[in-house]
């Protein structure tokens, strides 16, 4: 069953020298499963996100010939259709909780927000579910992270905040922009199975964006991988020796594996590009 | 523990200011003595009374002395109005905190929604008006704009006042309290004067309180430019948070911390800046005063209102310190 579809996505800024696109005409489509989006740093994979959820902002310029989200057309729909949507259907873990929290209000209020702006919880129904939101990515007290500003906890801690305030509404539609980066092995392993959970029980689907392409593999039902704004592949979760670009085949050449000694880690090689 | 030091630095602070007047004092080329003894004294009253006025003790001492007697309210007489230095202060200065109040409270109620306005509609119309408001605060010169609006709004129209707190006919009637017209009037019930104080101040002081707006807005206005690009916002978006509340609460809430400091300023900008408004509407506020002083050599009234002046504006910095870390949850710990 289609949640998103995505054809021909375009995402276009200007610059002194022209238009630039840092999203190329990207298609595809996502179900109630685990999309792993991979690329290198600057490869719009952020931005395909931003698009999705139409908060890429001016002067930035979003096209497609298709961008449907549960059968409804988001090109053409008003901003106030939009919005109703962001946060109970389709929400975002951004990227870097050491800037996407509000620096002067508390992390409690903060998630409570999303409950605030759409239905009609009371304080106290919101409150509660603030704090098992809280809990379900593990923080251990509650109570005293809620009553914290963002800048008093660590960066896993607000990454798992984060996660905490978009998974909140149980939306239909997540995209995570690594998630998981600033977290330990063992914590980030709870993180995935919390979004999993999401998937599996609320038939969720989620975009996986990483620059983590093993854990990709091992976590994700298909993987998209992402070079200059374009997909140069998209492959099954376990055919990942089935890849044929020169740029994934580098990525994996470059990944390093425990059963294996090397002198040096090799490196993607351009040339071949 | 933290309000000692605050109390501290304040303190240190302010005998810094002393130091300051202390030295102009002295370096000003207004000879004191010639002041008191008159330029046909013989030379040896002269050097009597210099003597007796402690100018050939070492200048330590002089100064000890001085911040005695400042601390003790004695700031000397005034040789143009013949009283005290304080006394003259705590009638002229409460005029212009009146003045600068009002003033401030305009700026700040108009130029804060409308920086937060032209921000939210960057580009638009509207944001081009008040860029334009703002430039307008720069260029037009506030002399310029009391005589103008002095004649349109009180000459042509006698929509106001002119100039003066008050109408003749009722100077001196209101029993002072507070110094400030308009709320010993209201103390006193005495609503025909808080009329006319009123129909006096309100032009000066929205003159006032343009140069404030223009101002604020536009640093309200920077600020909120800023705020709105930042990545939280989007969180926000993301949430589907409505657009007011974005700019109220998440883009609004931040910058009030800075906001305090530029409010700040121009508060303590139209206490000690509004000579030139107080030339024209002939307002007798510290201004008027310290301009009368200059012009008259009188040098413990000039050196009492800068006092006042540098005491005002110290006040103002810490008073905004203070409020700063109450707003702001990352200056606290
Ligand atoms: N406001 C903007 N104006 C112009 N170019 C932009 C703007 N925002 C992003 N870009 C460009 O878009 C490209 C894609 O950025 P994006 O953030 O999507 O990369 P990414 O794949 O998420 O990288 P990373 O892994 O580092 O997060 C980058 O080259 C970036 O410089
Ligand atoms: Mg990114």
């Amino acid at each position: 069953m289609t949640l998103l579809s995505v054809e021909n996505l375009r995402v276009t800024f200007p610059s002194d020298h022209g238009p630039v696109e840092v999203v190329r005409g990207l298609s595809f489509t996502l179900g109630r499963e685990r999309l792993g989006i991979v690329g290198e740093s600057g490869s719009g994979k952020s931005m395909t996100g931003r698009a999705v959820m139409g908060l890429v902002a001016p002067p930035g310029r979003v096209t497609a010939d298709r961008l449907e989200f549960e059968g409804r057309d988001l090109r053409s729909l008003p901003e106030r259709e939009f919005r109703a949507l962001r946060g109970p259907r389709m929400s975002m873990v951004l990227q870097d909780p050491r800037y996407s929290l509000n620096p002067v209000i508390r992390i409690g209020a903060q998630i409570e927000e999303a409950l605030a702006v759409h239905g009609n919880l009371t304080a106290k129904d919101r409150r509660t579910r603030m704090l098992d939101a809280l809990n379900a990515v593990r923080i251990d007290d509650p109570e005293r992270v809620a009553r914290l500003y963002p800048h008093e906890v660590s960066g896993g801690m607000g990454q798992r905040v984060m996660i905490a305030m978009m998974v909140v509404l149980e939306p239909a539609l997540m995209i995570a922009d690594e998630p998981t980066s600033a977290l330990d092995v063992s914590v980030r392993g709870q993180v995935l199975d919390i979004l999993d959970d999401l998937v599996k029980r609320r038939g969720m689907g989620l975009m996986l964006i990483s620059h983590d392409l093993n854990m990709v593999a091992r976590w994700c039902d298909r993987i998209l991988v992402m070079y200059r704004g374009e997909v140069v592949e998209e492959l099954g979760a376990g055919a990942l020796h089935q890849a044929q670009h020169p740029y994934t085949r580098g990525l994996i050449a470059s990944l390093p594996r425990l059963d294996e000694t090397r002198d040096r880690l090799p490196v993607l090689d351009r040339s071949l590009l | 523990m933290p309000a000692l030091r605050f109390l501290l630095t304040l303190a240190v602070t302010f005998l810094g200011l002393l130091a300051i007047t202390f030295v102009i004092g002295r370096v000003v080329p207004i000879d004191p003595v010639l002041a008191v003894v008159g330029d046909r004294a013989s030379a040896e009253t002269y050097e009597q009374v210099r003597a007796e006025m402690g100018l050939n003790d070492p200048l330590p001492l002089q100064f000890a002395r001085y911040v005695l007697s400042v601390l003790q309210g004695d700031l000397g007489q005034s040789v143009s109005t013949g009283r005290a230095v304080a006394e003259d202060l705590a009638r002229v200065f409460p005029a212009t905190l009146e003045m600068a109040t009002l003033g401030i409270i305009i700026g700040v109620a108009l130029g804060v929604p409308m920086g937060v306005f032209a921000a939210a509609r960057q580009g638009s119309w509207v944001d081009q008006v008040i860029r334009v408001i703002g430039l307008a605060g720069y260029a037009i010169p506030a002399f310029w704009l009391g005589l103008v609006g002095l004649v349109i709004f009180y000459a042509n129209l006698r929509w106001v006042g002119g100039p003066g707190r008050i109408d003749l006919f009722l100077d001196g009637m209101v029993p002072v309290r507070t110094g400030l017209l308009l709320v010993d009037s209201a103390i006193a019930g005495d609503w025909e004067s808080f009329v006319s104080a009123f129909s006096h101040i309100v032009l000066p002081a929205t003159i006032l309180g343009f140069f404030a707006l223009a101002y604020i807005a536009r640093m309200t206005r920077s600020f909120m430019l800023e705020q709105l690009s930042q990545e939280y916002i989007v969180t926000a978006r993301v949430k589907g948070v409505p657009e007011r509340l974005i700019l109220w609460r998440h883009a609004f809430r931040p910058i009030r911390v800075q906001l305090i400091t530029v409010i700040g300023l121009s508060y303590a900008g139209l206490l000690e800046g509004s000579v030139m408004i107080e030339t024209v509407f002939s307002w007798p506020g510290i201004g008027n005063y310290l301009t009368t002083a200059l012009l008259n050599a009188d040098m413990n009234a000039v050196l009492g209102a800068t006092l006042v002046i540098g005491a005002v504006f110290v006040g103002i910095n810490k008073g905004s310190d203070a409020l700063y870390r109450v707003l702001d949850p990352r200056a606290r710990t």
